[in-house]
């Protein structure tokens, strides 16, 4: 189905972020968190939306899977990780600030005016600052519906399909193409990479772009002041048995 | 002088409690005018349960046909629309709000905090990154339009017995047409919301196996508990990944955590550490879960959780 003129392209869009693993240790300054030397992966919910961008293809309803990030010199690993998933291309903004969730998104939208995506694919969230706005701020300054927290994504020629994980239950919008979907855990699970793969992401086309050319940084607004360890848990009691467990249990009010 | 404005969260005609919560924040800005506005299709009863909030000033009930269901990209301007005089606009950090207010501070080009904890001034608030594992404070400049999303766990909901004045508004923003809402299936049977569930107990890879899960459901039914799972036993496929709980997964605030079978890997640690009571039952004294637990015991789960649902069973008769 891909013709020269029209590829239906997704581009996914991800972030490189502290691993889910790591327990992440706050600077006793309060100036941040301490990043030397941590292990830095593509952000979990980003995978899902690359595993999810490369099922639409191999089901044959795109024909191509972009991968972007915006991030300092050594993203380029992360991309190459997204390639070695099975992405074509990838696109590297090369950062070195790290930019708000607005900027961020004024930045993806020069990417998509430039590679004119029938879909958008993201996390619903990066682990690192929790922020959960780019994927939706994407979309609004796109003028273009969105669909949060998939579960579930159906593709046609003009619509796209999402069940989303809402509080209330799973929801079912109907949306026009192009879209931004943005991804919740249930969605997929991410494939694993074999080393032939690895191999031959090393000569997939990885373009970098200065921020400067596609719109810069923006001002900063929020200005992070302080960063504090969170009040830290006390060691409870022992009970040494079903009876003492029960007993406490009750005693708290709690059965 | 601050201004708030809050965006209702509601459903099947009612007021969810969230609303109440965000009034309970904006209430940390002395003085603040704190106004909430309904979104909802014509006729709805909502926003005279608004007006009902203590602390309230009044209430826009912003009557529209596309109301009817929630759609982000269909509120967001019209919330634009009323938004203007206000220096602070707020919506729930719930699905709702998540969904919904990044769209309206991106058409007002005004900068989000999300999941907001505690509000220290009109310009100085405090919000958690990395699932809580670090608490951030954020500062804006004066004169700054600030959109945010309030932690809901972090704010208890005001009273009612408020009566404001409810003010009906029907917008004049055009609205899209690029969404349709097709169904929403509730969430699963009887058993309370992983999410919003006061007792939760969630089993772990020691289960061993998704029908060993049943311990865990008769458990969770006789006291009333949602059941959630660590990462470990749903990548063993013992649970459905919905019921998933820690960083990459639910992030949970329960007034009481059982642990079951759960070493506590630092990502499952990150989703409960808000819990109020966090019980640990494990057969391995050293794990990183009784460091965290109120209440610990080393044991065999599957003679422990019998024995404590026959004692449950006893107590109440």
């Amino acid at each position: 189905m891909e013709t020269a003129q029209n590829p239906r392209r997704i581009l996914v869009a991800i972030k490189r972020v502290v691993d889910y693993n790591v327990r992440i240790r706050v600077k006793p300054d309060g100036s941040g968190v301490m990043l030397d030397g941590v292990k830095l992966s593509i952000n979990p919910f980003d995978a899902i939306a690359i595993e999810e961008a490369l099922r639409i293809k191999e089901r044959g309803r795109a024909d191509e899977v972009v991968v972007a990030t915006i991030g300092p010199a050594d993203c380029q690993v992360t991309l190459r990780n997204a390639l070695s998933m099975g992405a074509q291309r990838a696109l590297h903004v090369v950062a070195d600030t790290v930019l708000e969730p607005l900027a961020a998104a004024r930045v993806l939208l020069k990417l998509v005016e430039r590679e004119q995506p029938v879909l958008v694919i993201l996390g619903k969230q990066a682990i690192d600052d929790d922020n959960n706005q780019t994927g939706q701020m994407l979309a609004t300054l796109w003028d273009r519906p969105q669909a949060t927290f998939a579960s579930k994504l159906e593709l046609t020629d003009t619509t796209a399909k999402v069940t989303r994980e809402v509080d209330a239950g799973l929801e079912t919008l109907e949306v026009d193409l192009p879209a931004v979907v943005t991804t919740d855990l249930r969605l997929n699970e991410p494939r694993f990479v074999k080393l032939p793969e690895i191999m031959k992401a090393k000569t997939k086309p990885l373009t970098s772009i200065p921020l400067a050319e596609v719109g810069g940084a923006g001002t900063a607004r929020v200005k992070v002041t302080k960063t504090e360890a969170p009040p830290g848990r006390q060691r409870g009691i022992m009970v040494k048995d079903t009876s003492e467990l029960f007993a406490e249990l009750h005693k708290r009010g709690l059965v | 002088m601050s201004s708030v404005l809050i965006v209702a969260e509601h459903a099947g005609g009612k007021l969810n409690a969230s609303t109440a919560k965000c009034v309970k924040a904006a209430t940390s800005l002395a003085g603040a005018e704190i106004v909430v506005a309904v979104f909802s299709a014509p006729g709805s009863p909502v926003a005279a349960q608004a007006a009902q909030l203590a602390g309230v000033a009044r209430v826009l009930d912003v009557a529209h046909a596309a109301n009817e269901h929630q759609l982000a990209a269909t509120l967001a301007p019209q919330v634009v629309e009323v938004s203007e005089p206000f220096s602070h606009v707020f919506g729930p950090s719930t699905t709702f709000g998540k969904d919904l207010m990044p769209r309206v501070a991106a058409l007002l080009d005004a900068p989000q905090l999300s999941d907001v904890m505690s509000i220290e001034s009109g310009t100085r608030f405090r919000r958690p990154i990395y699932a809580g594992n670090a608490i951030t404070t954020v500062e804006v400049a004066a004169g700054t339009k600030v959109v945010a999303t309030i932690r809901t766990a972090s704010f208890e909901a005001v009273a009612s017995g408020g009566a404001a004045k409810v003010e009906t508004i029907t917008p004049k923003a055009a609205l899209p047409t690029h969404t349709k809402f097709v169904n929403l299936a509730a969430a699963g049977g009887d058993r309370p919301d992983l999410q919003s569930a006061s007792k939760v107990i969630s089993g772990g890879r020691a289960l061993a196996s998704s029908d060993a899960f049943k311990l865990i459901y008769g458990l969770a039914d006789k006291i009333g508990a949602a059941v959630g799972a660590s990462r470990a036993a749903v990548d063993a496929g013992y649970a459905p990944n919905d019921m998933q709980v820690g960083q990459t997964g639910k992030i949970i605030a329960p007034e009481l955590y059982i642990a079951i079978g759960i070493s506590g890997a630092i990502q499952h640690l990150t989703g409960i550490k808000d819990a109020r009571t966090i019980v640990a039952i494990n057969k391995d004294a050293e794990a990183p879960i009784f460091e965290v637990a109120d209440i610990g015991i080393v044991g065999d789960l599957f003679t422990i959780v019998p024995e404590l649902e026959k004692l449950i069973d006893a107590s109440r008769k």
